[in-house]
């Protein structure tokens, strides 16, 4: 399953929870929210096949 | 996971609250807390004129927009700084600004609510104003050495202070939120800056004379906060960082600090919330020195020591 974040593109297995996900592509869920199929979700949400999937950075700005 | 006022399913679990909520609730608890930090910290009243440091990031439009849409008298200021390599930064946070004056969402859309005017952007172009951008004026005054960042913060501070006062704005409000109050605090913390942590506060008085009182109305959200209420009302804000924040300081202890928050939940919430109740306190009174001031000679504006300020100085401003 592919995850998209900052313009790179990660591979996870699928059925896993999205903060799971988050943290086996090395990053912290603090720092990021998960947007699937264009719907702001909390990371508990379980991550399907087919599923677009975007990581949000929530630092920005400077 | 579902939103606890209403069952649908939720935007946002804040673990440091114990609360789930999804978007509309989200929206509404946002512009209470907004309220609630802008009354305790008696930051101003719908009477006032209130500038809004505007960069075209999600905390700053957060801000604009909440205020708006709660009823204050909010113009913004966007600063043109002239970054726009390797990537077109501030050209597209100057859009990011205009954008969001111009759609309109910032409107309440209550139909018993009056119609709101349409805020002003005042937009300081640095490098028509001043003859540099801010990379181009740190490289002719570091020789190319190290960030722009010092020359950046003196030049927005200088602006912001001086457009403020010019407009007649009765205060200035900046969005920094709690990761950027902790990340400060934190540095100041491990090397005991008694002086500085002694000045951070949610509110920085109009203490002298040609210094406007600058509030923070975002202090007790954290990032992830900020960021939700800008995704959820729509608001297109500038997603990069930038470019010459990548890899600075206050990343990495934002980047420490999370992992903190991440194992303890409300660790962030608490290390702010308790250094602001032992400020109250009076915690660092004895370092909360009174620094005399001078009018810049060429400027007028306040600086500590006698003749031009660190602005002209750096600008190169003659009488």
């Amino acid at each position: 399953m592919r995850i998209t974040y900052r313009d790179k593109q990660y591979e996870t297995k699928p059925n896993i929870t999205a903060r799971d996900a988050i943290k086996k592509i090395g990053l912290n869920p603090e720092a990021v929210l998960v947007v699937v199929n264009g719907k702001l979700v909390t990371d508990d949400v379980v991550l399907r096949e087919g599923d677009e999937v975007k990581l949000v950075a929530v630092v920005s700005g400077g | 996971m579902r939103c606890r006022k209403c069952g649908e399913r939720a935007v946002i679990n804040m673990r440091h609250h114990k609360l789930a909520l999804c978007g509309e609730h989200y929206v509404e608890w946002f512009a209470a807390q907004t309220e609630r930090a802008i009354e305790k910290y008696a930051m101003f009243s719908r009477e006032e004129r209130v500038l809004v440091a505007v960069s075209g990031g999600k905390d700053s439009l957060a801000l604009w927009d909440v205020l708006l849409r709660l009823g204050y008298q909010a113009d913004g200021l966007y600063i043109a700084l002239g970054i726009n390599a390797p990537i077109p930064y501030s050209d597209v946070s100057l859009e990011k600004a205009q954008k969001f004056v111009a759609n309109g969402n910032w409107r309440v859309t209550k139909e018993d609510a009056l119609p709101a005017p349409r805020p002003t952007l005042h937009v300081v172009d640095i490098a028509a104003t001043y003859g540099k951008t801010i990379p181009e004026i740190a490289r002719a005054k570091m020789r190319g050495q190290g960030r722009p960042c010092a020359a950046c913060g003196l030049t927005k501070r200088y602006v912001m202070n001086r457009l403020a006062l010019e407009q007649g704005y009765a205060v200035l409000a900046t969005g920094h939120n709690l990761d950027d109050e902790i990340a400060v605090l934190f540095q100041n913390t491990l090397h005991w800056q008694m002086g500085y942590l002694a000045r951070q506060a949610p509110v920085l008085p109009a203490s002298r004379e040609g210094l406007v009182k600058k509030v923070k109305p975002l202090c007790r959200f954290y990032e992830r906060e900020t960021a939700t209420y800008a995704l959820v009302r729509g608001i297109d804000y500038i997603y990069d960082e930038c470019p010459h924040a990548t890899g600075n300081l206050t990343n990495f202890y934002k980047t420490l600090l999370n992992q903190l928050e991440t194992e303890s939940p409300g660790a962030k919430l608490s290390f702010y919330l308790e250094f602001l109740r032992a400020r109250d306190e009076g915690a660092f009174e004895a370092f909360n020195r009174t620094e005399e001031l001078h009018a810049c000679e060429v400027c007028g504006q306040p600086t500590s020591a006698p003749g031009r300020c660190a602005f002209c100085r750096m600008w190169d401003v003659s009488r």
